[in-house]
């Protein structure tokens, strides 16, 4: 063993206490860094899947604007005229996307995307007895938007086929049957916003854990919903889009937009305020473990001072023998590092310890998320840069100490 | 052989800067041949031990001109003065400044181990050696800040003996011990400088020590007498 490593280690075991308390404030610090990174990380993770699993990443739709010129200014041009016409309004534009499920087909080539499913969504008033509750109706192929948002698995009761085998069978969101008091089986009118009514079944009921969706819609044929509505089976608004790689989304929303000259979201646009949550939540995670580990890097900073003050003496006799400044410090970092190492390697233990716990304990959302105990998010990843940071604070807050100790004029302290 | 230097010090002024500027050496030129046992007295306050830690090369603030065997010492960077101390110059100082937490054995093992020149196990045969020469082999193993204060003081001078030095050093090195220690000690160091050409420069408050050694330096108020 090297004579300065053994000097360390020796000087070390010596001072038990006060290299324990020095090695708890890495081992805390870099305990409650795991477990904070995991637990805002899994919240990310699952608020991100729960807002996926409901969202197409890219939907095509027709954007209805009132136009920004009328037919005047096109008449009178020229320099002698002023044109003013006050709030102009849209025309009476059809909603839809016009050869929507020819495009449709042609997404489904592209080989960056996963899958495509046409939509008809039309406002709809479910008539409850005397109440009647707002909603909307989705007209989908039944099968595709299953390849999509995996709509099996979200399936409280019922099958999906059921919707195919009958004209007017309907899947409803949990929150909605409830307020409508709905079992699988039972009938419901609805009306649509030009006055038409119509008997539907219920065949199913699915629950995506979002409010927004699981409160007011329901999914039913395409061909139905056209039916309803009157209009041609040519006639859907919206297309949604999975991707194989869904942060590309931005990027290729823009290139279809050109390309079929439709208004395309991308769904970091359309959720533009959850991202921003995550990102303003990964902030304080980093800013409250960053702050734990300085903390504990000045204690060990505190630690490592007094112990030089205290052994002034010995680094004196050192000198004296021969010892370089070099020498010195080495024993010092060595002392700091050691610390670190074994702060390190005990406070992921802990970590990991308490993160496990902490993901046995239950919360109830209400049912507005799918989960039962709190999420947590055991990556790799985490664990090293707690690793490394513990390292790189002890060893930065070991080497100014040391460096002093290297310095010190052994005939200054002998001479007493 | 006999007169072949193992120290040669030129001209050397020190001053001290607090409270006041005051000239501690003035002008101390000393030559010791290989072999001698110097003692150097004095009253207290006249310099002896300011001389001392310039010729150990641990001061490196003086004016004049130091060279230890031949080698010019004066002007060298700290860390070369470290490593040549470790190979060169055994140390005793006035208290005997063990690492408290090291056995007697150990304390006396770091500046071999330091030095490096042999393997471990003949390092610790070594020890031994000197430490059963300043009759402490049974306390070899105890903590150092376990012995009693003589012990400690001859735990150090058997550290100081470790590396071999050309020149060993002493302030006050029989300060803490009884008559018989002191009388070992003496006859250790006199056996030093008879049989292995070591020289020894020691700061003595003892007359019967500074006596019987083979020459007398005295100092007055910072220059030789």
């Amino acid at each position: 063993m090297r004579l300065t490593l053994q000097i360390a280690f020796t000087q070390m075991m010596a001072r038990k206490k006060q290299t324990a308390v020095a090695t708890l404030g890495v081992t805390f610090g870099i305990g409650m860094f795991i477990l904070m990174v995991s637990f805002m990380t899994g919240i990310n993770i699952l608020l991100e899947e729960t807002m996926l699993s409901a969202t197409p990443h890219i939907r095509i739709y027709h954007e209805v604007k009132a136009s920004k010129t009328s037919i005047i200014d096109e008449v009178q041009t020229g320099a002698q005229f002023m044109n003013v016409v006050h709030h102009i309004k849209p025309k009476d534009e059809k909603l839809n996307v016009k050869n929507g499920l020819m495009i449709a087909e042609n997404l489904r080539q592209e080989p960056e995307v996963l899958g495509v499913s046409p939509q008809l969504t039309s406002q709809v008033f479910y008539n409850f007895g005397p109440i009647q509750l707002n909603g909307s109706l989705m007209g989908v192929q039944i099968l595709e938007e299953n390849k999509l948002f995996d709509l099996r698995s979200k399936l409280v009761a019922g099958r999906i086929e059921d919707v195919l085998a009958s004209h007017n069978g309907l899947l409803m969101g949990v929150g909605l049957a409830k307020k409508l008091n709905m079992k699988v089986g039972d009938k419901v009118t609805i009306s649509t916003p030009k006055g038409t009514l119509k008997l539907m079944q219920v065949v199913g009921i699915f629950k995506y854990g979002i409010g927004a969706i699981d409160d007011v819609r329901s999914y039913t044929n395409l061909p139905t919903v056209q039916k309803i509505l009157g209009k041609d089976s040519r006639y859907v608004t919206d297309i949604s889009l999975k991707l194989k790689d869904y942060y590309q989304a931005k990027r290729i929303a823009q290139i279809y937009e050109k390309k079929y000259e439709y208004k395309c979201e991308d769904w970091e646009t359309a959720n533009a305020t959850i991202l921003v949550s995550f990102t303003l939540r990964n902030i304080i995670t980093y800013t409250v473990s960053i702050t734990l580990l300085v903390v504990a890097g000045f204690g060990i900073y505190n630690i490592m001072n007094m112990t030089i003050y205290e052994k002034m003496k010995d680094i004196a006799i050192l000198k004296a023998m021969g010892f370089a400044g070099g020498d010195v410090r080495e024993i010092f970092l060595i002392q700091a590092l050691t610390i670190g190492f074994m702060g390190a390697a005990t406070g992921l233990m802990l970590g990991f310890i308490l993160s496990v716990w902490v993901g046995t304990i239950p919360f109830d959302s209400g049912g507005f998320l799918a989960m039962n105990t709190f999420p947590i998010n055991y990556d790799i990843r985490y664990y090293i840069i707690g690793f490394v940071f513990s390292i790189l604070t002890t060893f930065l807050a070991g080497l100014f100490p040391s460096i002093r100790a290297s310095k010190i004029d052994p005939i200054q302290i002998l001479r007493g | 052989m006999l007169n072949e230097l193992a120290l040669k010090a030129t001209n050397i002024v020190k001053y001290f800067y607090e409270p006041t500027k005051f000239q501690v050496l003035k002008s101390v030129s000393l030559e010791v041949p290989k072999g001698e046992f110097v003692s150097l007295v004095g009253k207290s306050g006249c310099g002896k031990s300011t001389l001392m830690y310039i010729l150990s090369t641990m001061d490196t603030d003086y004016e004049g001109e130091i060279s230890i065997n031949g080698e010019k010492l004066t002007g060298k960077k700290q860390n070369f003065l470290a490593s040549f101390r470790n190979a060169n110059i055994g140390f005793v100082f006035q208290f005997h400044y063990l690492l408290p937490e090291f056995s007697a054995l150990q304390n006396v093992m770091i500046p071999a181990l330091k030095l490096a020149k042999f393997s471990k196990k003949e390092i610790e045969e070594r020890a031994y050696q000197k430490l059963e020469l300043l009759g402490l082999r049974e306390q070899a193993l105890k903590p150092a800040s376990k012995l009693s204060g003589g012990q400690q003081q001859r735990v150090a001078i058997a550290r100081a003996l470790i590396n071999d030095p050309a020149i060993i050093m002493g302030d006050e090195p029989t300060g803490n011990l009884d008559s018989v220690n002191t009388q070992n000690v003496f006859e250790i160091f006199q056996e030093l400088t008879k049989t292995f050409k070591q020289t020894i420069i020691a700061v003595t408050h003892d007359d019967e020590f500074a006596q019987k050694s083979d020459r007398v330096i005295e100092m007055k108020d910072g220059h030789i007498v």
